[in-house]
């Protein structure tokens, strides 16, 4: 039986997560990327790869990241090396379910879409799928110890350079 | 079946006397992309369908192109591999729509004709009719009307398909030293680490020229001079198929001792920007040379690309005039250790949609095609290198590569 500790709980988790996921999205769609290497632990692991990919097992990434300096290395690319159409994504978040909350380490599950819209205004729907995370408490914040987004949309228009 | 088309020539008239200027009008005329189709894609060429290690048991099949034309490629009962065009020769429906899978054989969903593995019609649905009405008459014979057959071969586990008699053997097609890059890059059994995808707002043409020149690679990708990963010790050079069709572009570290040639790793320079974490550039020298990066086209739209430890093949498929799409298949070795694994999944940020030395390849046509829909009549010119297709020793600064694929395309379209 669920008792009202439980549903507490419960409801404070969500909340965090959602605030989590709320200031990860918007660090990206502000484009302030400089801050999203810090939504991460120091060992944390990133994956974007297709449905395809996951689904057959197989390993290759789009991108993957692994330690911080990775996650750093992927922004200063983009800032001083990558050359690309200047565009903004829109991220939209749903359907968070968590899988498992037993632990420290909290894992979760959700959907999303997202839009790009380049320099010259056009809009397109450039990437959904799903999300898995572990979610971690590190000095009383939560970060993100694994995400793995995983593309329904695995035919990439153009480019990837901005993560997800 | 007698599948040959009527080639119904071309107005086209070539605008000049070589290859060294190219008229916008070939990236964005729908007259020229249906001759490709018929006269190229279906001529005398070689394309790359799948690799043998993807469809290991019998009955496994992938579905695949070549240019416009949906393939399938199938492993038979006694292990032979086959491809046939995937079109029903009842109304044309697709024989495969899911991508790929096992089966006993092959049954058309529109009306449930079947054909076995080799592509020969077995059954027709209702074929004696109902109480003796309708079904097909004595006229039908079902052994001419199967699937279409391509042409393939087997190099080196990597299956090639031509519609074409006339097209030469693989070897001979793309010449003895480009075999023997095939047969230093992929010296054992490979496996599929994955795919990517990548759609390119641009004529096919475009990708397949910026894979043949050398020249963008490291003012376009500026990633490899920002972070140091391309040194000027390395050299490198072109070679050229006799016929030019086809072209294999490669750099070496020079500096290496040969003592420490197995486990050498390659370091990215410190400097204002240099990365966190060098995993990604670790180089283990597994082909027992110290060739770090080599890309090789097939002609028209094959590229086998080995860069540090990322191997793949690339597909490029047309998509109409304007647009068209890569498939990446990213390889590595059956023997691989676990460590080997992940120094791959790591070297494969460098390419793909999303790799930081190959992600501009993505947007860089797109900004070709733009200019050339409003400027048909103009041409580019190829002038680095001079006029001529001559492979290159030392540098690789020269547009040779590009020219040779224009001639290429120039003898396939009879231009
Ligand atoms: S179209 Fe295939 S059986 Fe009719
Ligand atoms: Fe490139």
């Amino acid at each position: 039986m669920t008792t009202t500790t439980d549903l507490d709980r419960e409801l404070t988790l969500r909340l965090r997560i959602d605030a989590l996921v709320a200031d990860y999205i918007h660090c990206i769609d502000e484009d302030r990327l400089e801050e999203w290497p810090d939504y991460f632990t120091a060992d944390g692991r990133y994956k974007v790869i297709t449905r395809e990919n996951y689904d057959l097992n197989m390993p290759v990434a789009l991108i993957y990241c692994d330690g911080r300096g990775m996650f750093e290395d992927r922004i200063s690319a983009l800032r001083t090396a990558n050359i690309y159409e200047p565009h903004v994504y829109c991220h939209m978040v749903s359907a968070l379910k968590i899988l498992d909350s037993s632990g420290p380490d909290i894992r979760t599950q959700s959907n999303f879409t997202i839009t790009r819209t380049m320099s010259e205004g056009d809009m397109m729907t450039f990437l959904c799928g799903k999300i898995f995370d572990t979610v971690t408490e590190v000095d009383g914040e939560m970060k993100f110890k694994e995400r793995t987004v995983i593309l329904d949309s695995r035919r990439i228009d153009t480019l990837l350079v901005i993560p997800v | 079946m007698d599948t040959a088309q009527i080639d119904p020539g071309t107005d086209f008239v070539w605008p000049s006397e070589d290859v060294s200027q190219i008229p916008f009008r070939v990236y964005t005329d729908q007259d020229l992309y249906d001759r490709e189709q018929r006269v190229l894609f279906q001529g005398p060429t070689w394309n790359f369908l799948c690799l043998d290690c993807e469809i290991p048991e019998p009955g496994d099949y992938k579905m695949t192109y070549i240019g416009d034309a949906p393939i399938i490629v199938v492993r038979d009962e006694n292990g032979n591999i086959n491809a046939m065009v995937n079109r029903c020769a009842h109304k044309g429906s697709l024989i495969c729509y899911k991508p790929r899978g096992n089966v006993k054989e092959f049954a058309c969903i529109y009306h449930n004709w079947t054909y076995n593995l080799r592509g020969k019609l077995t059954g027709v649905a209702f074929g004696k009719g109902v109480r003796g009405q309708g079904g097909l008459t004595e006229e039908f014979k079902h052994d001419e009307h199967g699937l279409e057959r391509i042409r393939i071969e087997n190099v080196r586990g990597f299956i090639m398909g031509t519609f074409s008699d006339e097209t030469p053997p693989f070897a001979e097609y793309i010449g003895q030293e480009l075999m023997d890059n095939i047969d230093r890059v992929f010296i054992k059994p490979l496996k599929v680490l994955g795919y990517h995808s990548q759609i390119f707002p641009n004529n096919w043409k475009l990708y397949v020229e910026n894979n043949k020149d050398s020249y963008h690679a490291s003012l376009l990708h500026v990633f490899h001079n920002t972070f140091g990963v391309v040194r000027p010790t390395m050299t490198g050079g072109i070679k050229l198929s006799d016929s030019r069709w086809h072209h294999l572009s490669y750099t070496q570290r020079e500096e290496i001792g040969d003592d420490n040639i197995a486990k050498e790793k390659i370091r990215s320079k410190q400097d204002d920007y240099s990365l966190s974490d060098t995993r990604m550039m670790e180089h283990v020298l597994e082909l027992g040379d110290k060739i770090t990066n080599s890309i090789q086209t097939v002609f028209p739209t094959m590229v086998l690309q080995q860069i540090l430890n990322a191997l793949a093949v690339r597909q490029l498929i047309p998509k109409g005039v304007n647009e068209s799409e890569l498939i990446w298949t990213i390889l590595g070795f059956d023997d691989d250790d676990a460590d080997m694994d992940e120094l791959r999944l790591q070297v494969n940020n460098l390419v793909g949609p999303a790799g930081f030395i190959s992600m501009e390849d993505g947007c860089v046509g797109g900004f070709i095609q733009t200019a050339a829909k409003a400027n048909v009549d103009a041409q580019t010119i190829l002038p680095m290198g001079g006029r001529k297709i001559e492979p290159s020793d030392g540098s690789r600064v020269t547009e040779s590569a590009v020219r040779g694929f224009w001639k290429g395309w120039r003898e396939c379209m009879g231009v």
